[in-house]
C-alpha cells in the first residue's frame, strides 16, 4: 500500500488527544513559540509562498485571504474564525482532526489570528459532532491555562481569547458569510457578497475564516518553511490532502496524501479496491456539491486545477465510490433531495428550483418507460438557471453533479443501448 | 425546568451571538429534548431581543425544537452514502419497531425517529445517533440492542 505521508494529521492516533502534555511532547505550540518572534508580515507571506489552498472545498489561496484581512486596517477590531461546520456528504476530515488533535487546530488559529492583528476568535462546531465539540473546548481550557491562549500570550505582548459556538444542523452555514450570520445569533441566510468577509464580516468587521483542516496546516508551514511546504504535491496545488474514501471499497476512512495522488491509486490501493470483487462503476469526488468521475478519470492527479480541465472539483475531498451494479439515478435522486431540504428559501430560484429537480427526477423514475435521454438535458437546464440567479453555493451546486453526471457516464450507458 | 433555565442564562452575557448555545443548552436539559414556550419567553427577555426572533432561529435550525419529543432522539443519517449502504431499510427497521412514523414519538415517550443529513460517520455507513451519542456500522440487531440499552437506562 501507498504509505500516507501526514501533515494535518501527523499526530492523529499517536498522542491523546485531551493531553497538551502529549502534543507539547510532540513539538506542539512551537510554529506559535516561532510565529510570535517574528512580524506577522512574515507569518502571511510564508503561508501566501506556501501555495496552501482553502480546505474547505473552495480551493481559494489561503494567504492571499489573510493578507487582505491583515492590511485592510491596523487597530481596528478584526476576528478569526474556524469553519468546523462539515456538512458535505461524505466529508469527515475536519471531524477526524478535532477529535485526534485538536491543539494543532489551535496553534494554526492562534498564528492565523497574530498574523492578521485579530484579538478574539471563534471555532463555529457543527451541532452533531459532540466529540468534537467537547475535544476542542477541553483544549481551549488547557491552552489558556498554559498561557497559549489569553493574555499575552507566550510573553510576546500579543492577547487572543478563542470560544466554541455551536451550530444546530443547518448544512448552509458552512457557506462562510452564512456562518457568520449564525455566530451573530441569527438565521442562516446566506449574505449578498461582496463585500467579503476579509472586508466586512462579523458583525461589520474584518473577519478571517478558514477551514479546520486548512488551519491545520499552519504550524508545519511556519516550522519548515514555504518552500518545504511547495516541494509536497503538486506545482498548483502543493502539500497533502485529507481524502475521505466511503461507498463500495473494502477499506472506508480517511487518508492523507501528497495532492496529486490518483483516483485509481486512492481506490484499488489505499482503500483495498471495490468491495465484494466488483467492477467500478463511478465516485462522487468532493460530495453532494461534488462531481461524477467514470473510469476514463481514474488515472487524473488529484489536484485543484488537473481534475478542472476534465470536468471535475475535489471540493472537500470526499470520495464517494460505487460500484457498477448501483443505480446512479437513485443516488443523483438522493443528492437532489439533500439540496431541497437544505434550500434556506432566500432566494426564490433556489428554493422553488431545488424543489423542482427533486420532483422531475422523482416522477420520471416512477415512469415505466423512463429515458434518460429526455429528463437529463431538461434537469440541466433547470440547474444552470437555479445557479445563474442564486446568492450562494447552495443554489450554484445542483449542477455540478447533474452536468458531471450526465456527460460522463450517462450518456454513453444511453448511447449504448 | 425554570429554575435550570435560569442557571444557564445566569452562564451567558447578555447578547445576541449567544442564542443558540442558551437554547442548545436549555433543550440538552430538558428531558424532552425541546424548548418549552416559557424558556422562549425568558431567552428573549434575557437577550432584550422579541420572542419572535428566537422562535425563528429555533424554526430554522433542525436540531431545535419547540414541541416536546422523546427522552431520546434518534437520527437516522440520510445522506447519499448512508442510503446506499442501507439506511432506508434502517429506518423502515425502526418505524416498525418503535410503530411510529418520521417525526413522532414512541408511545412510552421514549424515542423520537428523525432522519438528519449527513453525520458525517460515512466510513461507518450507515450511521445514526441517539441524543448525543454516535452510532455506525448498523445492522437490525445492532438497532435491537441500542433500543434494549436506552430503554433500561430510564428504568
Amino acid at each position: 500500500m501507498l504509505k500516507e505521508y501526514r501533515i494535518a494529521l501527523r499526530n492523529s492516533g499517536l498522542i491523546n488527544p485531551e493531553s497538551i502534555d502529549e502534543f507539547i511532547a510532540a513539538d506542539g505550540y512551537q510554529a506559535l513559540r516561532k510565529a510570535l518572534k517574528s512580524e506577522p508580515l512574515g507569518i502571511y507571506e510564508e503561508i501566501y509562498d506556501s501555495g496552501l489552498r482553502g480546505r474547505g472545498g473552495a480551493g481559494f489561496p489561503t494567504g492571499a485571504k489573510e493578507k487582505a484581512a491583515a492590511v485592510i486596517c491596523s487597530d481596528c477590531e478584526k476576528y478569526v474564525i474556524c469553519n468546523a461546520d462539515e456538512g458535505e456528504p461524505g466529508t469527515f476530515k475536519d471531524r477526524i482532526i478535532m477529535e485526534t488533535d485538536p491543539h494543532t487546530l489551535i496553534e494554526g488559529l492562534v498564528i492565523a489570528a497574530y498574523s492578521i492583528g485579530a484579538h478574539r476568535g471563534f471555532v463555529y462546531i457543527r451541532g452533531e459532532y459532540e466529540l468534537s465539540i467537547q475535544r476542542v473546548q477541553n483544549a481551549i481550557e488547557q491552552a489558556y491555562g498554559r498561557g497559549f491562549l489569553g493574555k499575552n500570550i507566550l510573553g510576546s505582548g500579543f492577547d487572543f481569547d478563542l470560544e466554541v459556538r455551536r451550530g444546530a444542523g443547518s448544512y448552509l452555514c458552512g457557506e462562510e458569510l452564512t456562518l457568520i450570520e449564525s455566530v451573530e445569533g441569527k438565521r442562516g441566510y446566506p449574505r449578498i457578497k461582496p463585500p467579503y468577509p476579509a472586508e466586512k464580516g462579523l458583525w461589520g468587521a474584518p473577519t478571517l475564516i478558514n477551514n479546520v483542516e486548512t488551519l491545520a496546516n499552519f504550524p508545519a508551514i511556519i516550522l519548515n518553511g514555504a518552500k518545504w511546504y511547495r516541494s509536497i504535491g503538486t506545482e498548483n496545488s502543493p502539500g497533502t490532502k485529507i481524502f475521505t474514501i466511503s461507498g463500495d471499497v473494502s477499506k472506508p476512512g480517511f487518508y492523507e496524501f501528497p495532492m496529486g495522488i490518483t483516483l485509481r491509486e486512492l481506490i484499488y490501493d489505499v482503500a483495498g479496491g471495490i468491495r465484494n470483487g466488483k467492477p467500478f462503476g463511478a465516485a462522487l469526488i468532493g460530495g453532494a456539491a461534488g462531481t461524477f468521475a467514470s473510469e476514463q478519470h481514474l488515472d487524473v492527479p488529484m489536484g485543484y486545477d488537473k481534475l478542472r480541465e476534465v470536468g471535475l472539483t475535489l471540493g472537500s475531498g470526499a470520495v464517494i465510490v460505487m460500484d457498477g451494479t448501483r443505480n446512479l439515478n437513485q443516488t443523483m435522486l438522493s443528492i437532489l433531495k439533500f439540496f431541497k431540504h437544505e434550500s434556506c428559501g432566500k432566494c426564490i430560484p433556489c428554493r422553488v428550483g431545488t424543489a423542482q429537480l427533486h420532483n422531475t427526477l422523482k416522477e420520471s423514475l416512477a415512469q415505466q418507460n423512463f429515458n434518460n435521454n429526455q429528463v437529463y438535458p431538461e434537469l440541466i437546464r433547470q440547474a444552470e438557471l437555479i445557479a445563474r440567479t442564486s446568492l450562494c453555493p447552495l443554489g450554484q451546486s445542483p449542477i455540478l453533479p447533474l452536468k458531471s453526471l450526465w456527460e460522463h457516464i450517462l450518456v454513453k450507458q444511453t448511447a449504448n443501448k | 425546568m425554570s429554575m435550570e433555565v435560569e442557571k444557564i442564562l445566569s452562564k451567558y452575557p447578555r447578547r445576541k451571538d449567544y442564542l443558540l448555545e442558551i437554547l442548545h443548552d436549555i433543550q440538552n436539559h430538558s428531558t424532552k429534548n425541546f424548548i418549552p414556550e416559557e424558556a422562549v419567553q425568558r431567552v428573549a427577555e434575557h437577550l432584550n431581543i422579541k420572542k419572535a426572533q428566537v422562535y425563528g432561529v429555533i424554526g430554522y435550525y433542525s436540531m431545535l425544537s419547540i414541541k416536546p419529543r422523546g427522552r431520546y432522539v434518534i437520527r437516522v443519517c440520510a445522506s447519499p452514502i448512508c442510503n446506499m449502504m442501507g439506511s432506508c431499510s434502517l429506518l423502515d427497521y425502526l418505524k416498525q419497531k418503535l410503530d411510529v412514523e418520521l417525526g413522532e414519538t414512541s408511545a412510552d415517550g421514549l424515542f423520537t425517529l428523525e432522519t438528519s443529513e449527513c453525520l458525517g460517520n460515512c466510513a461507518a455507513a450507515p450511521a445514526m445517533m441517539v441524543n448525543q451519542e454516535m452510532y455506525g456500522n448498523l445492522s437490525p440487531g445492532m438497532i435491537d440492542s441500542l433500543l434494549e440499552h436506552y430503554s433500561r437506562q430510564t428504568k
